[in-house]
Order: C-alpha cells, then structure tokens, then sequence
C-alpha cells in the first residue's frame, strides 16, 4: 500500500489534471469556448437584451434541475416537474385572479395567497410522488410518470387550455418583469435557491442522508437512517422548485398557462443534472455543478437560435451531448484504481 | 495445432515475466514473474491490496500489462481479451460471480458460446452436455434452475461449472470455498485433483492455511504489488508464509482474550423469524465476554443476529437489552440502545461505494447533537472525530476524503469497525468478520474485538470459520437449521464437539 508514494510522482501532472477534471467536468472549458466562439461570430449575442434572456432562461432551468439532482442523487427520477411548473402556473394565477375578486386592493393578500396555492400544489404533488416511492415501493420513473400525466391533465382542465390573467400589476410588473441592479429577479431566485441547496446538501444532515441512500440504501438502513423520510423529502424539494419555477414565469409573462414547462423543460432538467456530473446510479453529485450545466445548456440553446439551426435540429445536439457527458463520467470512473 | 503435445514437461503452461500494470498512480503490479505448469496447483498467497486480484485479472485478459512478457503454452501472448482468453483455455473463477441472475443455470453456462444451428439455439445438445458436465464435477444442479433462485453455495458451483465447459487448460480460481460448507469443499478438493491428473493448471488465490497445506504444490507470494518468492509448498511452513506475506514476524494469529463475564446484556426468549430461519431460540450474551455463534452456512446464525438488530422481522419471542424489553427492534434505535451491527457483505450492505470514507464512518452518528444541531451538520467536529477514530485504526493510507470504492477489503472492514468507535456502545455483533480480508487485517479486527471485550462490552461474532469462532469465543453456540444444537464452554469448546452436534441433528433428523 505504500506504493502510492512512491508510484506517483513522475507522473503528477497528468494525475492533478485528471483530479480537477474529476471534480468539475469538462464543462466549464466548454461553457467558455461556446462563450468565446459565440462571441466571435455574432456581437448579437453579448448584447445586453440577449444576456438578460439568457440569464432569465437559465436561472429557471436551474431551480428546476436542482430539485431534479436532488432526487437522481437520492437514487430517483423526477418526470413530473415539468407538469408541476404548469400546475402551478395556472393554479398561482387562478388563485389570484379569484382572490382579487373577493378582495379587491388587497394586493398582499392576493399575491401571498397566490404563492402559497402555487407551492402547495407542487408540495402536494412532491408528497404524492414521494409516498408512492417510499412507502408502495413503486419505481420513481413509473410514479413520477403516472403524475406527470395527471398534474399536465389537472392543469388543462383547469383552464380548458386558455391563458388566465387577472393577476396584480404589482406582482407582474414589480416584481416579474422587474430588475434589481440590473438584473431579472429570476436570477435572485435562483442564486438564493442554489445557496441553499449548497448548504442543504454539504452541511445538513439531510443532504447527507440523502447521498448516503443514493450511495448504497442497504448500507444506509444498517447504519439506522430513516430512509422513508429522506425520500419523500427529495420528491417534495423537487416538486416544491417546480412550482416555484412555475410562478416565477407566470410573474414573468404575466398569466398563467398550462403549456409552461412540459416535456421539455422536464428533459432539460434531467440532462442539466447528467451533464452536470449527477450520476444516475446514486450517490454523486453537486448542485452548483448542475446550475453551471444549466447555464450552458440555455447559452447552447441560444447560441443555436442565433445560428439559424433549425429549431427541430436542436434537440439533436442536447441528445449528443448528453450522451457525451455520460460516456465521460463511465470512463473516468473506470479507471479508477483501488487501494 | 495441438500446443499441448509439442510442450516439453519443463517448460511451464503459462510464464509471466516483469509483468507492471499501474492505474492511475498506484502500481498495482511491479514487475511480477510467474509460472504455472499444465497438472500444477499454483497458490496466490498475499494480503488484500498485494496484487492477486490484479495479477489474475492480467491472466484472464480482463485489462493488459503496461509492460512484461506473457506466454502460454509456449506462444508469446498480446492483446489478450477476456473472450481470446477462453478461446485458448484459461478459465477465471471471480470471487464476484459472472452470472447473470434472470437466467437458469444452463443459459448461463453457455452464455457467449451458445449451441446454434443456422443461428437458432440447439436447445437440447446444450441441456445435454450442461447435464453431462455436472454430473461429472458431482454438484447437486438443476440445470433449469434460475440462478437468483439458488443459494450462494450453489451459485459457486455453477461459476466453477461455467469455467471448466469447454477445453480448459488454465483454471484460476480466486478463494472459491468462501460461500461453501464443508461438505462442498471436500467435493471441490476432489473434482481439483481430477483436474491436476488430467494436466490442467491451476491457478488458486486463497487465505487459508489449511486449503492451501491440503491442495498446493507451490506457492508464490506478493506483497506491494511485488513478487516476493515462490516456494514448494511441502517445504514451508504456515509461518514462514505468514511472514513474507506480511513482512513482519506474526507469532499468534489469535490474541489471547481475559475474559470477564459480568451482566447479561442481550438476552434472546423463544424467538422465531418471520423467515422460518430462526425458530424458537433461546441465547444470551455477557458483557466483557466473547460470544460465538458458528454453523454452517444458511442455519440462521446470521438472521439471528440481524433480527436483534432489526433487520431481520421478528414474528415471536422476546429480546432483552441489559435486562430492558427491546422490542420491534429498528437500526436506528438499536444504535441507540448501545448495539452496533457489522454486515458480512460490506459492499452490499456495509458502503456507500461513490461516497467518502469520512461520510461512511460518520453514517451511524450523525443523529447525536454532538455531530449535528438542527439538522446542520458540524463538519469540524466530524472531521476532527473520524480522522482520529480512523487514525486509532491505522488506516492506509490516512487520507479520510478517499472514496470507500477506491478501498481494499481490510481498509473497508477498518471504515466498518470506524463506525463502532464514534459512538458509545456496549454491545457488538459481527457477522462473519474475517470473509473477504487478509491475515494482517484479520489480527487488527481480532485486536479489535480484544480491546473491546476487555472495556467491559458485550461481543457476539458469528463466523463460519469454525477455527475463528473457537480461538475467540469464551462460550460458543452451534446453530444447526435454525434452532440451538449446543452450548459449548471452557474445555467442551472443541472443533470435534462442534461438528458432533451438525452431526447429531443429522442423525436425529435421519431417524424421524
């Protein structure tokens, strides 16, 4: 065992090269070559207006895949969160559309109870999600399908597929549409949502249990962890950001729609966590890492836009890169000696 | 191209020379020799982490050298593959098996050289000649049998089956009677001295002593990834192996124990499992004293154990910690009431592989506010706490943020017993605590279990190792089909009377 020391040091630099790359991926050298490139080929794209859509659009994606990490860390999969930001899209703006006419001019009230409808849905749906796992032993994949279909279908009834307004000026346009030193409040948002989900998963004794059931869940019942709990725990997280997701774009675009989110939004959440160095068996993974991923996948998306890719051509390259990203994972983890 | 034939008797079957292989960094292997002659038994003999595994994995063609020359049967071998490896007949036997679970034994056994006429799977010469092949290694096998429906035991039996279909002319087999009972190692012992007769090689990886006094002609020994010597076997002895595999002199392998038995602290009424591998048994454990439990495998001294921790559901009877009811026991409130468990399989249920070796060791202790207030984690304290406990246990190297996958097997069982010293405890039970670890590792978690027992805690080690059980034990249970068979103490505590009391359940369960 001591060859270790003295194995190791012709061949140091390759060794610490590979080590950084092990810790954060190869994805902030690509985040700036597609900076840079893009850059070089269309000013458009450091125009302000672009960089503020592409912080908006991103800061979004990243709350979402937050909680979508959170659950693949924990041994899941959240298919639902897509469903959920539509949810309560629609639920936050029929909720405030209602409640203005009951109280007229009582804006706090209207938009208070608006969010609390909207994240009590998402925690509704987390909880479903999470019971169906923990305790009936259903796969996440089968359960968060099942209420993806039901929450997409909840949403569509609720509002026959039409835009709802009705919302107050204040909460649209002062706090939506509004910008804080010059950027969008999305992008407070989700700092504040990745700060905590930093601190939750490094200094809490959830974000611990949470890896150690992803790591090995029998070797986390040996060790007396309560693994029902820290299960549902993961799904409501998830559920609880997609809503917020959810309310977030509403307070953006001003109504509320049950064609937010969606598949799409689900699958991006999913390959912003792969492609962040979340494993899918468990266990590994960092949530500033998947908030950096998600960065690139909006500048990737944008930066196809610019180009003139064919918006149906797009999807393509995500499905590649995906892939990619977990090709790398396998191999750096193949070669992994053991001592 | 008949090879065999052409072979001078001098020349070696398979001849390793300055074999190196490194994976990033560590030198697992470092200029290895090794021959092996066609009818020769060739024991690996080394401590986890020395390079068997690496060397055998070499042989088999699962990754290559970085440098050294490898022939076999006289032809300079290169670019060898698991599957070019078989083609000219070496056979690996892996410790983890190659089975796959949702498919019956025969599938497996021709799996990747199945019988196909026109591409179509000729389904009866295949059952045919699976049949033919395990009558002739006389192994008890159904064919037809799913391999997860079978025992571990069993399971062995169809790998080593696996491996001898077709021509063999190497077989490496990698500890093979760790999951077998007496009675099947005889019969693999006599089915590996067909195989000598009939100029086969063999290459065996194995800790034991007395497989290795029973079965080998020569013996080659590594350490550090290092050859050390190759000997005769019938010239050596058990502590002259023993010290050049540890390159220190070892005098005793057990320690002697003070026992001093005081309180009852586990005390076990009438229980049965919900399982049926328990039933109606009656047991109690001291503190200050070693409490062995042995039996063969699959007679529920396991479950029972695990069912006093909380794993295993209890349906009847009563369970009493330090004279106290303890009942629906559950991990987290065993932990604490003062009981630790230590699971035989540390990969299955031990490790969180992906995960550092300082978040393993703190799993079970997080819930004291010691280590966490509000559900925040004190991550000082944690780190102060492990890198001591692990430091008292001398882990190598000392670095706690390595993840537990990158450990060998004495390190992981070290990240196990790490667990126990983070918090207060008082009663211990282990659960084959030598399988799959070197002597060296072996002496430091008898050691352990010494320091243990003699600060007053209650330990109850359950081994299949009947020499283990005996060494440590100050009063020995024998387990046989679920119920208690013997209570042996003091000069009772004999393998002869051990193997009585399998015996006298035999004879008792014959004659009804």
């Amino acid at each position: 065992m001591s060859t270790v020391v003295t194995a190791g040091m012709p061949r140091r630099s390759t060794h610490l090269g590979r080590s950084i790359v092990g810790r954060i991926g190869f994805l902030p050298a690509l985040l700036v070559a597609l900076i840079v490139g893009m850059s070089a080929i269309d000013p458009q794209f450091y125009g302000l207006i672009n960089i503020l859509n592409i912080l908006r659009n991103a800061s979004l994606l990243a709350i979402v895949a937050c909680g979508q990490a959170l659950v693949i860390v924990a041994g899941g999969f959240d298919l639902s969160v897509g469903a959920v930001v539509a949810l309560a899209s629609v639920v936050t703006a029929k909720t405030m559309a209602a409640t203005a006419a009951a109280f007229p001019g009582n804006t706090a009230l209207v938009i208070a109870s608006g969010v609390a409808a909207g994240i009590g849905c998402g925690l509704v749906v987390g909880l479903v999600n999470g019971f169906c796992v923990a305790k009936l032993k259903v796969s996440g994949f089968v359960v968060t399908l099942g209420t993806m279909s039901a929450t997409a279908g909840v949403g569509l009834m609720i509002t026959s597929g039409i835009p709802v307004y009705g919302m107050p000026d204040s909460f649209v346009k002062g706090f939506g549409r509004a910008q804080l030193f010059g950027l969008p409040t999305a992008v407070y948002a989700a700092l504040a949502v990745i700060a905590v989900m930093m601190f939750v998963q490094r200094r809490t004794l959830f974000g611990r249990y949470v890896y150690a059931i992803g790591g090995n869940v029998d070797a986390a019942v040996v060790s007396g962890v309560s693994i029902q709990r820290h299960i549902v725990g993961t799904y409501a997280v998830s559920s609880v950001l997609a809503a917020l997701t959810g309310i977030l774009l509403t307070a953006q675009v001003g109504s509320g729609q049950a064609s937010f989110g969606g598949d799409r939004m689900m699958l991006q959440s999913i390959a912003a966590a792969v492609i962040g160095g979340v494993s899918l068996r468990g266990g590994v993974g960092r949530v500033e890492i998947v908030a950096i991923s998600a960065l690139f996948l909006t500048i990737l998306g944008n930066a196809l836009n610019l180009l003139h890719v064919d918006s149906r051509l797009q999807p393509v390259f995500l499905g590649i890169i995906m892939v990619a990203a977990v090709a790398l994972d396998e191999l750096s983890r193949r070669s992994k000696a053991r001592v | 191209m008949d090879v065999v034939t052409d072979l001078k008797p001098a020349e070696p079957l398979l001849a390793l020379r300055g074999i190196s292989k490194r994976f990033t960094g560590v030198r697992a292997l470092d200029r290895v020799d090794l021959d092996v002659h066609a009818g020769e038994l060739h024991v690996l003999f080394g401590e986890n982490g020395a390079g068997k595994s690496t060397l055998i994995n070499v042989v088999s063609g699962t990754f290559p050298p970085d440098e050294g020359t490898f022939q076999f049967g006289g032809e300079d071998i290169r670019h060898l593959t698991p599957q070019r490896a078989r083609a000219i007949g070496i056979s690996p036997v892996f410790q983890e098996f190659s089975l796959v679970p949702s498919l019956t034994v025969e599938e497996n056994l021709f799996l990747g050289r199945e019988i196909t006429r026109g591409g179509v799977l000729h389904a009866r010469e295949m059952r045919k000649r699976a049949t033919a092949l395990i009558d002739e290694l006389g192994f008890d096998l159904d064919p037809s049998q799913r391999v997860d429906d079978l025992s571990r035991a069993h399971q062995q039996m169809a790998e080593i089956a696996k491996a001898l279909l077709g021509r063999v002319r190497l077989l490496i087999l990698d500890e093979p009677t760790a999951s077998l009972t007496e009675r099947e190692t005889g019969r693999l012992f006599e089915l590996i001295a067909r195989l000598k007769s009939q100029n086969i090689g063999l290459i065996y990886v194995s800790h034991r002593m007395r497989e290795i006094r029973a079965l080998a002609d020569r013996v080659t020994v590594l350490r550090d990834g290092r050859h050390i010597r190759t000997l005769d076997a019938a010239t050596s002895t058990d502590s002259e192996l023993v010290e050049l595999m540890t390159g220190r002199k070892i005098d005793l392998l057990f320690p002697t124990i003070t026992h001093k038995p005081d309180k009852v602290m586990v005390d076990v009424e009438n229980l049965t499992l919900a399982d049926g591998s328990v039933g109606d048994v009656n047991f109690h454990a001291r503190a200050g004293e070693i409490t062995g439990v042995a039996g063969l495998v699959g007679c529920g001294k396991s479950e029972l154990i695990r069912a006093i921790y909380g794993i295993e559901p209890i349906v009847s009877g009563t369970v009493r910690i330090d004279g106290l009811p303890y009942e629906f026991p559950a991990p987290r409130r065993s932990l604490k009431h003062g009981i630790a468990y230590f699971p035989a399989n540390r990969i299955a249920e031990g490790l969180a592989l992906s995960r550092p070796i300082r978040e393993n060791a703190s799993m079970t202790v997080l819930d004291l506010p010691a280590f966490a207030r509000f559900g925040v984690l004190r991550q000082a304290v944690e780190r102060t706490a492990i890198q001591g406990v692990m430091e008292q246990l001398q882990l190598r190297p000392p670095n706690i943020e390595r993840t537990a996958g990158a450990l060998s097997g004495g390190n992981r069982q070290k990240v196990m017993l790490g667990r126990a010293l983070t918090r207060e405890l008082t009663v211990f039970l282990f659960d084959e605590p030598s399988v799959g670890i070197d002597v060296g590792a072996k002496l430091e978690v008898y050691e352990f279990m010494k320091r243990l027992v003699e600060a007053g805690a209650a330990v109850i080690v359950v081994s299949s190792e009947l020499p283990e059980v005996l060494a440590l034990s100050n009063r020995l249970y024998v387990m046989h089909h679920g119920q208690i068979a013997a209570e042996l103490t003091g000069a009772e505590k004999t393998e002869q009377n051990v193997l009585a009391s399998f015996f006298r359940e035999h004879l008792v369960t014959e004659v009804a």
